[in-house]
C-alpha cells in the first residue's frame, strides 16, 4: 500500500516537473520578456513528434522511426521546437501582444492539426507509440522505474533551472526585461529588441518543445489529444500562480496547479458514477480557475513573484556616503 | 510672458558653449525634414545642426513639430523627405536602436523609465556593448561579463550620484517622483557617453529646487563637452542654459539667434512667448 503511494507520487511529481520545464520556457519568454504566447500546446507537440519520430523503431505505416537513443530524441525534440518558434518568432515578433497571441494560437492549431491529419508522418488520430521510455529496464518494478525517471527529470529540470537562472540574472536578462517593460525606451539606448525578443522566444520554445520531448518518453505514447488548448491554459495558470518572471514559481506554479489537476481527477473518478465522469471531468478546469482567480485576488504577482534585484552582478546595496 | 521677464543678468550667465564657433564640426545635422501624418505636415522642411560642445534650444508652441523633429533625429520616426547625419554619418534610414552608435542620445518628453527594474538596473541598461548582453556570453565568457558588470555597476553609481538618485537605487523605478524620473532618464543616456543629448522638456513639471538641480547637471554636462539640443518652454532655463535658439512654429523655421535675440524678435513674441517684447 504504502510503496503504491510513494509509486504514484514518484508518477505525480515527474509528470508535474514535466509541466515544470514547459513553465519555466513560457517564464523566458513571458516573465521576462513579455512575449504573449498562447500556443504553448504546439511548442510542445512539436517536440514530443520529432523526438518519437528519431526514436521509436520502424514503423511501416509512417515516417521513421530512426531507433536513435533518447537523448539524441530529447535533443532533436528540444532543436526542431527552437527552430519552429526562430521561424515563427521571424514572421511575427513585430507583433503586439494581442496580435502575437492570435498568431501563436493560430500556429499551435496548425501543429495540432498536422499531427492529426499527416497520417504518413505523425500516425494521424492514432498517435505514435511504443516510443522507448528512460529505465525501461526497470518497468518490472513500478517503484524504481518511477524513482529513478523521477530522478532523471529532477536533475534535468535542476540543470535547465541553473540555465535559465544564469541568463535571466544577467545583462541579457536585464535588457530583456527592458524590452518588457518599454520597447521605445531599450530602443533609444541601442537595444536591438527584436533581435532580443526572437533569441527568448526560440530559448522558450526550445524548453517547451524538450518537455513535449521528455513527456512522451515517460509516456511511451503521444497522441494529437494530448496537445489542444487545454495544455496551454493548463501552463498559463502555472506560471501566473507560481509567480510570473520568477523561476522558482513556474515550478513550484507547475506542481501546485498539477496537483490540482490531478488530485481533482482522482476526486472525480471516486465521486461520480462512471456513465456521468467524462461530464464531470470539466470540474478539473473550473477548479484551475478558480484558483487561477484565488492567486491574483490575494497575490497578484503569485505565489512567489518577480525579484526586486534580478542581477546576479549586484549583490551588495550601495553603501551611503560612499563616493 | 516668461521671456518678456528676463533679466539682462540672466543673459550673461549663459554659458560659452563652443569657443570655438562655426569651425567645430556638426554632430547632429538634418537637412529638409518634412513628416506627413496623414494631411498634416508635422514638420515641413526643417534643417537644424548642432555642433560639437553647443548647447541649442529648441522652442515653438505646442503642436509646432518640436517633439516629432526630435522623434525623427533620435529615429523612432522615419522622415518623409530629408537626410539626417549623425556624427557624419547618414542614418536617414537607421532604425532608433542604431542611432547611439553615432554618439546621439534621447530623452522623452514624458520618461519612461523601466517601472518594475530597479533605479541602479534602469541606469545600468543604458550602458553600451556590453558582452553579458550577449546570451551565450553569458555561458562562455563568465569572467568578462562579471568584470565588465563591476565596471558598469560601479560607473552608474558614480552616475546615479550625479543626479542625487544613489539613495534610491535599491526602489523600483515605478516609485520615482515625475521629477526624479527625469533625472533617472538622464543618468541612464549617460550611460552610453553620447556625445551629443536630445532633452525633451528637462525641466517640466518640475518644482523650483530640481529645475536648479536639472539645470546645474545639465550645464555640468556641456561644461564637459556634451553637446546638447534642448526643447524647453520654460525661457528662464532656455536663456541661462542656450547660447543659441531655434524656433519652430507650424512645423517650419521661424526664426534662430541668441535667446535675447529671440525674445525681441517680433514674429517670434507674436507666434509663442506673446505680449510685448521686453
Amino acid at each position: 500500500m504504502s510503496l503504491e503511494l510513494v509509486s504514484y507520487g514518484a508518477f505525480f511529481l515527474t509528470m508535474a516537473l514535466t509541466f515544470a520545464i514547459i513553465c519555466l520556457g513560457l517564464n523566458v519568454q513571458w516573465g521576462q520578456t513579455g512575449l504573449f504566447n498562447v500556443g504553448v500546446a504546439g511548442f510542445v507537440a512539436a517536440g514530443a513528434y520529432v523526438s518519437a519520430l528519431l526514436t521509436t523503431p520502424e514503423d511501416a505505416a509512417r515516417l521513421g522511426g530512426f531507433g536513435m537513443p533518447i537523448a539524441a530524441g530529447w535533443l532533436g525534440g528540444a532543436l526542431a521546437s527552437a527552430a519552429l518558434s526562430f521561424m515563427v518568432g521571424a514572421l511575427t515578433i513585430r507583433l503586439r501582444a494581442d496580435y502575437l497571441a492570435i498568431a501563436t494560437f493560430g500556429v499551435a492549431v496548425v501543429v495540432q492539426l498536422c499531427a492529426l491529419n499527416l497520417e504518413a508522418v505523425t500516425g494521424g488520430p492514432f498517435g505514435v507509440g511504443f516510443i522507448p521510455r528512460p529505465f525501461a529496464g526497470t518497468a518490472r518494478n513500478p517503484l524504481s522505474f518511477g524513482l529513478l525517471n523521477l530522478g532523471l527529470l529532477a536533475a534535468l529540470v535542476a540543470m535547465l533551472y541553473l540555465l535559465v537562472e544564469r541568463l535571466t540574472r544577467s545583462p541579457w536578462g536585464r535588457v530583456l526585461r527592458a524590452v518588457r517593460e518599454d520597447e521605445a525606451a531599450a530602443l533609444a539606448l541601442g537595444k536591438n529588441a527584436s533581435r532580443l525578443r526572437l533569441q527568448a522566444f526560440a530559448l522558450g520554445g526550445g524548453m517547451m518543445g524538450l518537455a513535449g520531448a521528455v513527456q512522451a518518453h515517460f509516456i511511451g505514447f503521444i497522441a494529437p489529444d494530448n496537445y489542444m488548448p487545454m495544455l496551454t491554459f493548463q501552463v498559463w495558470a502555472m506560471l501566473i500562480v507560481g509567480g510570473s518572471g520568477n523561476n522558482r514559481g513556474a515550478i513550484l506554479g507547475a506542481v501546485l496547479v498539477w496537483a490540482i489537476w490531478a488530485g481533482s481527477a482522482a476526486l472525480i473518478s471516486t465521486l461520480f458514477p462512471p456513465a456521468e465522469q467524462a461530464r464531470a471531468a470539466a470540474l478539473q478546469i473550473v477548479l484551475i480557475g478558480v484558483a487561477l482567480c484565488g492567486v491574483l485576488l490575494l497575490r497578484p504577482r503569485g505565489i512567489m513573484g518577480e525579484e526586486q534585484i534580478v542581477s546576479r552582478h549586484v549583490g551588495k546595496p550601495h553603501k551611503a556616503g560612499a563616493p | 510672458m516668461i521671456g518678456a521677464s528676463l533679466s539682462d543678468a540672466q543673459m550673461q550667465s549663459a554659458p560659452l558653449t563652443d569657443p570655438t564657433g562655426a569651425t567645430a564640426p556638426s554632430l547632429i545635422e538634418a537637412h529638409g525634414l518634412v513628416k506627413v501624418f496623414g494631411g498634416l505636415r508635422a514638420v515641413d522642411n526643417m534643417s537644424i545642426a548642432v555642433r560639437k560642445g553647443e548647447m541649442v534650444g529648441l522652442i515653438g508652441p505646442n503642436g509646432a513639430g518640436k517633439t516629432t523633429l526630435f522623434n525623427l533625429l533620435a529615429g523612432s520616426l522615419a522622415p518623409t523627405h530629408g537626410t539626417i547625419t549623425l556624427g557624419g554619418t547618414d542614418v536617414t534610414r537607421h532604425g532608433p536602436d542604431r542611432r547611439i552608435r553615432h554618439g546621439v542620445g534621447r530623452t522623452f518628453q514624458i520618461p519612461r523609465p523601466f517601472a518594475q527594474m530597479t533605479v541602479l538596473e534602469n541606469v545600468l541598461a543604458g550602458g553600451q556593448n556590453q558582452t553579458g548582453e550577449r546570451m551565450w556570453a553569458n555561458l562562455l565568457r563568465p569572467a568578462r561579463v562579471a568584470r565588465e558588470e563591476r565596471a558598469l555597476v560601479a560607473k552608474a553609481r558614480a552616475l546615479l550620484d550625479f543626479v542625487t538618485l544613489s539613495a534610491l537605487e535599491n526602489q523600483p523605478a515605478r516609485t520615482l517622483s515625475g521629477g526624479q524620473r527625469k533625472l533617472l532618464e538622464l543618468a541612464r543616456i549617460l550611460m552610453a557617453d553620447p556625445q551629443a543629448i536630445l532633452l525633451d522638456e528637462p525641466a517640466a513639471g518640475v518644482n523650483p529646487s530640481l529645475l536648479e538641480l536639472i539645470i546645474g547637471r545639465i550645464l555640468d554636462l556641456n561644461r564637459a563637452g556634451t553637446s546638447i539640443l534642448l526643447i524647453e518652454h520654460n525661457m528662464d532655463a532656455v536663456a541661462r542654459l542656450c547660447s543659441r535658439v531655434v524656433v519652430m512654429a507650424a512645423g517650419r523655421h521661424l526664426a534662430a539667434g541668441s535667446p535675447a535675440e529671440i525674445t525681441r524678435d517680433p514674429a517670434v513674441v507674436d507666434a509663442y512667448l506673446g505680449g510685448a517684447p521686453a
